[in-house]
Order: structure tokens, then C-alpha cells, then sequence
């Protein structure tokens, strides 16, 4: 197996260190490492983070392969610096049997770009009456332990009790897609001043908040663990922070688009700003940084969901609701919270790394930049700034909100067990 | 530069007054042996209705055809064309036939907007009612109403509405004309107030430059205009209020609460009315009810913004809004 | 109406003052009646903006001199321009026929200044639209040639050879605060685009 030598890397943002890989582990963390039959990468100044982590991804293979398929995530997501991606069940078929979770495993697997795991449906057919065989796709050859019906929410209260308590058995852990069906009737986006002016349907926030309400306290009763996806608003914030103080085992995600973008987007009634949960308030958005930066919310996942152009070029309410962000997502980290002096790298690395590894159990990846650890590690030119560039994307979607927009941060090289995926930013 | 009409919310003062004083002038066409104006000649005007209106359409066509131009109708009935990409498609299908403006009416909020800031045509576009979000001939004409009935014919040229107090009622919620007249009728000095049951009435209203008030007997004294609009019978199965009877008794107007009203005020309503809901037939019969007046005042209405948008080299008519890049 | 930029007041010359205005409306006055038998039959309608005073104030004199009140109005034709598509649309102004119509009348049509005759052109159409008239007349104040159409005045306040570089403003007291007709040069900045 071949060594390479990072030289000069600040690990976690610290202080220039080099390291060596050997073969598919860490070999050695230091300075002055000897490069004796080594390749040399001079990351000169670049912040080393351990490989990024994504909890909630969309591949949509099987089914919507006119918009992304495992090959092309893969590779969208080694461009953005990940190493594992957890691909959502709602494919076509979803993905709620072993066949289709381990047919989704295997394909990440032969491509090589980057680990799937599947995340398994919650419910047969995502309907939300009858739970899927859970124990089954557990026991699979894709291993699944995170189960969610997202872009639906499981909203029958018994339905998500039963799952919180059955998962108890082998480990697994609920994700909820916090959204009250009959509050969202009809929703178009965040329920406020812009709605009301624009004419569009409102998708309150307590359509989100009430759910989350509910489940930390159903998880509580049945004691098990429950993961909040993609949490937008000031108020959940506030529930997920007392139910931690209470001791609940709760986690919570966040897009990067929550911590960025505002409602104040959808006047232009471009549906490129069309996600779910929607784009909210300034006054949520900085909730949630702060949030981010405290723990109450554990980390960030993209909610990558690419669509065809065709389904972003009409109008608004005809126009499908998401956003590619695996190529963005820590640029956006760095605009807001590292940038704002909210969080460090070492804070980026726990957000994007340590914590959804933990939170999905995914094996190998989220581990410290030391010796004897997996070479899953990603290169950051921090310095960098420049306009996103949709036409440059991996992905076979370019329904970006940031075309043109200026942001800081360029993942240069991605290591997966110590294979490039990822060289001078162009991928191997 | 601008050369749409979109929302209500793009026109200055000074804009609205130069409509409303043009379509004074249209009116007078009306009353001649020939209601036709060579103006707008050699022009072609698509009437683009995804939305069932036979009155707009018709209105809209009345105007364009007394101004000379020539008019396609398209009426996408169905959902066979409810899809996005068809209105894209339609709308590059009718440019191709060298269309110089569409007129859109659409079920979707902002579908006008995106026709006319997404690259997908250069021709004009107007707005006839979008969603539950703007309207903007129609409030244009019901200002034109309100000046004719409350300030005067002549005496109204070149003025305002300001000091004027206009109470609009009913499904604020719903009503693409309600946005529309708040926003009008702010730029022209009026003062609004709505009046609904609060669950007719949308979050975020609080920062809309108008009074909000649940009672409608508190209000009418001080109304010089009142604007009746309709209530669909399907929202009660939405549990926005509990029975017509109810609704009609809190919020309908009557001979008894006509009569609270102030000396010379009007009744007004954009059509179509549902008799028995929100007005009794005493009232919509009474001479003070301008719900016919209003279609007329529609077709002048109509005549002036297309003159002012299509009728030279470029509109006449400022837009204070940013064009999305 | 003149329909060139304004001349500059101070390298414009007055051609016709107060008096000289006052004296030929009642000659143009007397010729109407003269011509037109009596003028029992007559409409004058005047072309906006200064048309229509020039047309009120032969009004008043016709009256003195008929005894008999005269029908003046007042026909916009914006909506008749053949110049539409080249400049941004205009604000309309007011079109006003006396109460009996024009069906069967001798219309005279009134304005400050004849020049290419495309205006008339268009008040041709405009009248057109509105009734049948027995006959169309046109009394101008001045006559500054350049005719584009083929058309002529019936009653001329006076006969202005002018070259295109010139202007001619008609100023008015209603409008303008006081009597004159102005003869200026145009002028030529660099740029500037030939109408």
C-alpha cells in the first residue's frame, strides 16, 4: 500500500502538523515527518478535518435517477468533503425492506467515492400505518440503525411510539421529519409577514415545534432516542434545549441552508429558495446558529436534494421543494459559524464529523486525526473565496440556492481509508 | 426598465393617479357612436387564463379590442396544462406567434412574476389575479370608483384618495383583491381597515398598512366606502367559521347596518356576490352599491394601463420594485 | 401644436405679440362667419393644449359678432398619433364635444401652430370616431410651412416662413401667463437626435 505525506496541515485548525497515511489508517501524526517513499501533498496552512459525516441525504437512487444516483451523490459528496452519507429512504421503491437497503449499500460500495449507508423507512411505503420490517433491515448486509420516513413525518403518535420503542431492541435510532400534516395543508412556505404579502400558503413553525414536543416526550416515556432532522425554527430550539435539560436522549440536525438563507428569499418567488421545512425568519436563523454552537443542536446535515431542472423552472407552487448541498455545505458552515467566531474548526469537525458518526453509528468514520485511526480525512483551503458555480457540481442537479453567491472555504483533497477521491479539488 | 404590471404594491402615487386619470378619458369612449381608439393597432395581446374568469377575460378583452388590438385567447381549463413546465411552455408557444403582451390569470401566487423575470419571454406581462396574491386592475378600478363616487368626476383628476376611510370585509385571507386594495389605497392617502373573523385574517398581517378589526358595527359609522367581498360557502367545511347564519349575522351587511353608514358612502364588490352571505339583496340593489359600476370602470380601467404600457416605445408607468436578476 | 423642443426664451424672437394675436383671432373670426354663411351651423373644437383656448377665444368673438351662442369644445388626439411607437405613451388630455354633436355641422378645428400636418392627420381620424360632420374647417394661428401631408389651413393667423432649424412656441395667457409667438433657432447639441 502506498504512504502519503500531508504536509503542513493544521489538524482541527490547529497548529501546522504533518501526517502520514499508510495504506488505508493514519500512521503517524507530527512535525517534521520523514516523506522516505511517500507522496507529498503540501497542504501549506489548509485546515485537516476529519471526514465529513452526512445524516441526511437524498441519492434517490432507486427510482429518480433523472436527478442523482449513487455514483453521482457519491461523487458530490467526496467534492464536499465527505466520507459517508446516510441516503433517506424515500426512493422509488422506498427503501423499506432489506432488498432495497442493501441494494443502495452495495452500489456506494462499489463506487467507492464515499460510504452509504440507507437509512430505513419508519413505515411501509413511507404511509405512516404500518411499521417496516426495522429488525430486518438492521440485520442486513447494510446494517441500518438510523430509520426515518422523511419528507413525510410520522405523525400518528401510537405509529411513533411503537417505533421509538421497537428500535430499543438493536439500537436503532428515529429520525423524525417534524412536520404537522393538517397545519402544512396546502404549505408553500414559513408561515409570517412574507407569506401573507406573497399570497402563498404558511407552514407555521409550530406545525415543527408541536411534533418535536410530542416525540422528545414520547421518547422520554418509552425511554429511547429520538433524532430531530433538520430542526428550523427559534422555538424547537427552545423545546430540544429543555428536553436536554431534562435528560432526554434527543439529538437534532440542521441544514445549512436554516443557517444561512430567510423567507425573505421566496419574494422573488424563484422556487430555487422551495425547501422543506422552509426557509424561515432572520430571527430563527440566528437561533439556530446559536444552538449550533452551544449543542442544543448536535450537528449539521445537508438534506441534499437534488431535482431536475425542469422541476425548479415554473412557478412556485408547481415547483418541487429542495436543495443540493453536499457541494456547499461547509462553505456555508465557515460563512456562519466559523467566520462569525461562533465555532472553531474543532467545533466544524464535532458538527460535521464526530457527532452524526455517533449519532448514525457509522463505523470508522467520525474518529480523531491520529495514529492508528482510518485515513478518512478531508483537506480545507480556508482562505478561499469565490461564487458558486453550479456548473462545476458532481451532482447531476444544480438546484442550488447560492448560485452566484460569494462564499468562503474549498475542500482541496477527501481521503476515503486512505484512497484519494478527491485531489486538488477535481475528482480521481 | 419595468414594463409590467404585477402587483398593486410597484405603483407610486404618482403612477396610480396617471392610470386613474386616463381611464377618466377612456370612460368618455364609451359614450361615443364608435367605442373604438386606433392606439394600440397592429399589437397582439394574449388573454392567458389558467384560471376560469369570464369576467376578467371578457373585461380585459372589451379593452383591448376598443384600443385595436389584436386578441388570442387562451383559456387552459383542466389540469392537463396545471403542470409548471406548461406555463413556460405555453407562454414561449404564444411569443413565438409574436405576442406583445400577455395578460395572466393563474391559480398559482407569483406565476405572473416568474413569467415576467425569468427569461422565458420578453413580452409585457399583466396581471389579472394571481393566487391569493395580487390583483392589481381590480383595485385600480376600485379606486377609480371610489374617486368618481367620494371625491368626483372632474373634481377627482390629477387627486387622490387621501383622508378617505375604506373598510374592506370578509375572507382577507383568500383575497388577492384585498392584498391588492390594501397596498393601492395606502399609496393613494387612503385609510384601510379590514374586517374579518380572525381566522379569515393571515399571520403576519400586522405589518400591512392598514387597521385590523374583528367588528364590523364598530366600523361601519365611519366608513366612507365599504367593500363587500365574497365568502365561499366551502371555507365553512375548513372550520373557518361555523355556519353561514353566523358568518351573514357577524359579517354580512344589511339594510340595518347600511343605514349606520355615513351620508354619500358606497358599497362596493369586486363580484361575483353570494346574495345572502356577505350582502343581502336590499343592499346589493340599493343605489349605493357600485358592484355594476365597477365592472364598467373595469374596461376604462383596463384601456389605460395597456395604453400606458404598450401604447408608446416604452411605459409610461414607473415601477419602484426590483427586477429579480 | 409645435411640437419642437421649446426655444430658449432668450435667443427667441417674438413674430407676434398681445395686440397682434387679439387682431388676427378677430379677423380669423370675421372670415368664419363670412365664409361659413352666418356660421349658425358652426362647432369650433380645439386641438389641446393651446388649440383649445385659441378656440374658446374665437368662440367669445364669434358670439359678439353672431349675437348667438357658439358651441366650442375641445378634441384630443393622443390616441391618433402616428408618432405613438416612438416616444413613451402621453398623458391624455380632454376631449369635449358640445352637447348637440357633430353629426351635420361645420366642424373647425383649431390650433396654435400647422407644421407637418400629421396633427390634423390624426384629428381627421379623431372626428371620424365621433360623428359625420357636413364640413371640417382648420384655422391656425401660424403657419410655419414644412407640410409632410396633404393638408391646408382654411383661416391663417399669419404665415411664418421658417426653416427646420427654427422653432415656433405659441405662448398663451391661459397656460403660459402671457401673448406671444416666439421664433427661435434650435439648438444644435452634439448628439442630438433629428425627429
Amino acid at each position: 500500500m502506498s504512504k502519503i505525506l500531508i504536509r503542513g496541515a493544521k489538524v482541527l485548525g490547529g497548529e501546522p502538523q504533518d501526517v502520514l497515511i499508510d495504506g488505508e489508517t493514519i500512521a503517524e501524526v507530527g512535525t517534521g515527518l520523514s516523506a522516505e517513499g511517500a507522496q507529498v501533498v503540501e497542504a501549506d496552512g489548509k485546515v485537516l478535518l476529519p471526514g465529513l459525516v452526512d445524516l441526511h441525504t437524498h441519492l434517490r437512487e432507486p427510482g429518480r435517477e433523472d436527478s442523482e444516483t449513487v455514483l453521482t451523490g457519491t461523487r458530490a459528496a467526496a467534492s464536499g468533503g465527505y466520507t459517508a452519507v446516510f441516503a433517506m429512504a424515500n426512493t422509488f421503491p422506498v427503501a423499506d425492506t432489506a432488498g432495497v437497503v442493501e441494494q443502495v449499500y452495495r452500489l456506494g460500495q462499489e463506487h467507492g467515492y464515499c460510504d452509504v449507508q440507507p437509512i430505513g423507512a419508519v413505515t411501509v411505503g413511507l404511509e405512516g400505518k404500518k411499521l417496516a420490517e426495522l429488525g430486518a433491515m438492521h440485520e442486513s448486509a447494510a446494517g441500518v440503525t438510523v430509520f426515518s420516513d422523511d419528507g413525510k413525518c410520522v405523525d400518528d403518535a401510537v405509529i411513533m411510539r411503537r417505533a421509538l420503542e421497537y428500535v430499543k431492541a438493536f439500537g436503532g435510532v428515529v429520525a423524525q421529519h417534524a412536520q404537522e400534516p393538517r397545519l402544512t395543508e396546502g404549505a408553500q412556505m414559513n408561515e409570517g409577514i412574507v407569506s401573507a404579502e406573497l399570497g402563498l400558503g404558511g407552514w407555521p413553525a409550530v406545525a415543527e415545534e408541536s411534533i418535536i414536543a410530542r416525540d422528545v416526550l414520547l421518547a422520554e416515556h418509552v425511554d429511547s432516542r429520538v433524532h430531530i432532522c433538520h430542526l428550523s425554527t427559534a422555538g424547537s430550539v427552545e423545546i430540544v434545549r429543555w428536553a436536554k435539560s431534562r435528560g432526554i436522549d434527543v439529538t437534532a440536525e440542521v441544514t445549512p441552508h436554516h443557517l444561512l438563507l430567510t423567507d425573505e428569499m421566496v419574494r422573488t418567488y424563484n422556487p430555487v429558495y422551495k425547501v422543506n421545512p422552509p426557509l424561515r425568519t432572520e430571527r430563527d436563523v440566528l437561533a439556530l446558529r446559536e444552538a449550533l454552537a452551544d449543542g442544543t443542536i448536535d450537528i449539521v446535515a445537508t438534506d441534499h436534494a437534488p431535482h431536475p431542472h425542469e422541476d425548479k423552472d415554473c412557478e412556485w407552487a408547481a415547483a418541487a421543494m429542495g436543495m443540493v448541498g453536499l457541494e456547499t455545505a461547509l462553505s456555508v458552515v465557515q460563512e456562519t459559524m466559523v467566520d462569525t467566531g461562533l465555532l472553531d474548526w474543532a467545533g466544524v469537525a464535532d458538527r460535521m464529523s464526530f457527532r452524526p458518526a455517533h449519532i448514525g453509528q457509522a463505523t470508522g468514520h467520525g474518529r480523531p486525526v491520529s495514529a492508528g485511526e482510518p485515513a478518512n480525512l478531508t483537506l480545507v483551503d480556508t482562505e478561499y473565496r469565490g461564487q458558486v458555480d453550479p456548473a462545476g457540481f458532481a451532482s447531476r442537479s444544480r438546484n442550488t440556492p447560492y448560485q452566484g453567491r460569494e462564499l468562503p472555504g474549498r475542500v482541496t483533497h477527501t481521503w476515503l481509508r486512505g484512497k484519494a477521491t478527491l485531489v486538488d479539488g477535481k475528482l480521481t | 426598465m419595468q414594463r409590467h404590471l404585477i402587483s398593486a404594491a410597484d405603483l407610486t402615487r404618482d403612477d396610480a393617479v396617471l392610470i386613474l386619470d386616463t381611464a377618466e378619458e377612456m370612460a368618455r369612449v364609451a359614450d361615443r357612436p364608435i367605442k373604438k381608439l386606433p392606439t394600440l393597432r397592429g399589437r397582439t395581446i394574449v388573454n392567458l387564463f389558467f384560471e376560469d374568469s369570464t369576467r376578467t377575460r371578457i373585461s380585459f378583452e372589451a379593452a383591448e379590442k376598443r384600443l385595436s388590438a389584436d386578441v388570442i385567447n387562451f383559456t387552459a381549463k383542466g389540469s392537463s396544462v396545471s403542470k409548471g413546465e406548461s406555463l413556460k411552455d405555453t407562454a414561449q408557444t404564444l411569443e413565438a406567434m409574436g405576442v406583445d403582451a400577455v395578460v395572466i390569470r393563474h391559480g398559482a401566487s407569483g406565476a405572473p412574476y416568474r413569467l415576467a423575470n425569468s427569461g422565458w419571454i420578453d413580452a409585457a406581462v399583466i396581471n389579472a389575479g394571481d393566487g391569493t396574491h395580487q390583483h392589481p386592475t381590480q383595485a385600480l378600478l376600485d379606486a377609480f370608483t371610489m374617486r368618481r363616487r367620494l371625491v368626483g368626476r372632474d373634481a377627482g383628476l390629477g387627486r387622490d384618495l387621501a383622508g378617505k376611510h375604506i373598510t374592506i370585509v370578509g375572507d382577507i385571507l383568500h383575497s388577492r383583491v384585498a392584498r391588492s386594495n390594501v397596498d393601492l389605497l395606502h399609496t393613494l392617502g387612503a385609510e384601510v381597515t379590514l374586517v374579518a373573523p380572525p381566522t379569515l385574517l393571515p399571520v403576519g398581517i400586522e405589518t400591512w398598512p392598514c387597521e385590523v378589526s374583528y367588528d364590523l358595527d364598530a366600523t361601519l359609522p365611519k366608513s366612507d366606502a365599504v367593500m363587500m367581498l365574497r365568502v365561499q360557502r366551502e371555507r365553512m367545511n375548513a372550520a373557518f367559521f361555523p355556519t353561514e347564519r353566523e358568518y351573514s349575522r357577524r359579517y354580512g351587511l344589511d339594510g340595518d347596518r347600511m343605514a349606520r353608514m355615513p351620508e354619500g358612502s358606497i358599497v362596493m364588490h369586486p363580484g361575483p356576490m353570494v346574495r345572502g352571505m356577505e350582502i343581502t339583496a336590499e343592499v346589493a340593489d340599493s343605489d349605493r352599491c357600485t358592484a355594476i359600476e365597477q365592472v364598467a370602470n373595469g374596461v376604462s380601467i383596463r384601456m389605460a394601463v395597456l395604453y400606458l404600457l404598450l401604447g408608446g416605445n416604452e411605459p409610461a408607468v414607473t415601477h419602484t420594485r426590483t427586477e429579480e436578476k | 401644436m409645435d411640437t419642437q423642443a421649446n426655444a430658449q426664451a432668450s435667443d427667441a424672437r417674438p413674430v407676434l405679440e398681445g395686440p397682434d394675436i387679439a387682431r388676427v383671432l378677430t379677423r380669423i373670426a370675421h372670415e368664419i362667419v363670412e365664409r361659413a354663411k352666418g356660421a349658425d351651423d358652426v362647432v369650433l373644437l380645439g386641438i389641446p393644449t393651446r388649440g383649445v383656448f385659441l378656440a374658446q377665444r374665437l368662440a367669445v368673438k364669434l358670439e359678439e359678432i353672431t349675437d348667438r351662442k357658439m358651441p366650442v369644445g375641445s378634441l384630443d388626439i393622443t390616441m391618433y398619433r402616428d408618432d405613438l411607437r416612438m416616444h413613451p405613451p402621453r398623458a391624455l388630455a380632454r376631449t369635449e364635444i358640445p352637447g348637440d354633436g357633430i353629426d351635420g355641422r361645420l366642424v373647425v378645428l383649431v390650433d396654435d401652430v400647422l407644421f407637418s400636418g400629421r396633427t390634423i392627420r390624426a384629428a381627421l381620424d379623431a372626428l371620424n370616431d365621433i360623428g359625420r360632420p357636413r364640413a371640417v374647417q382648420l384655422a391656425v394661428l401660424v403657419d410655419r410651412g414644412h407640410r409632410e401631408l396633404p393638408i391646408r389651413a382654411d383661416y391663417v393667423g399669419k404665415n411664418l416662413p421658417t426653416s427646420l432649424r427654427e422653432t415656433v412656441k405659441v405662448q398663451l395667457a391661459e397656460e403660459d401667463g402671457r401673448d406671444t409667438v416666439l421664433l427661435g433657432v434650435k439648438p444644435a447639441a452634439p448628439g442630438e437626435r433629428r425627429k
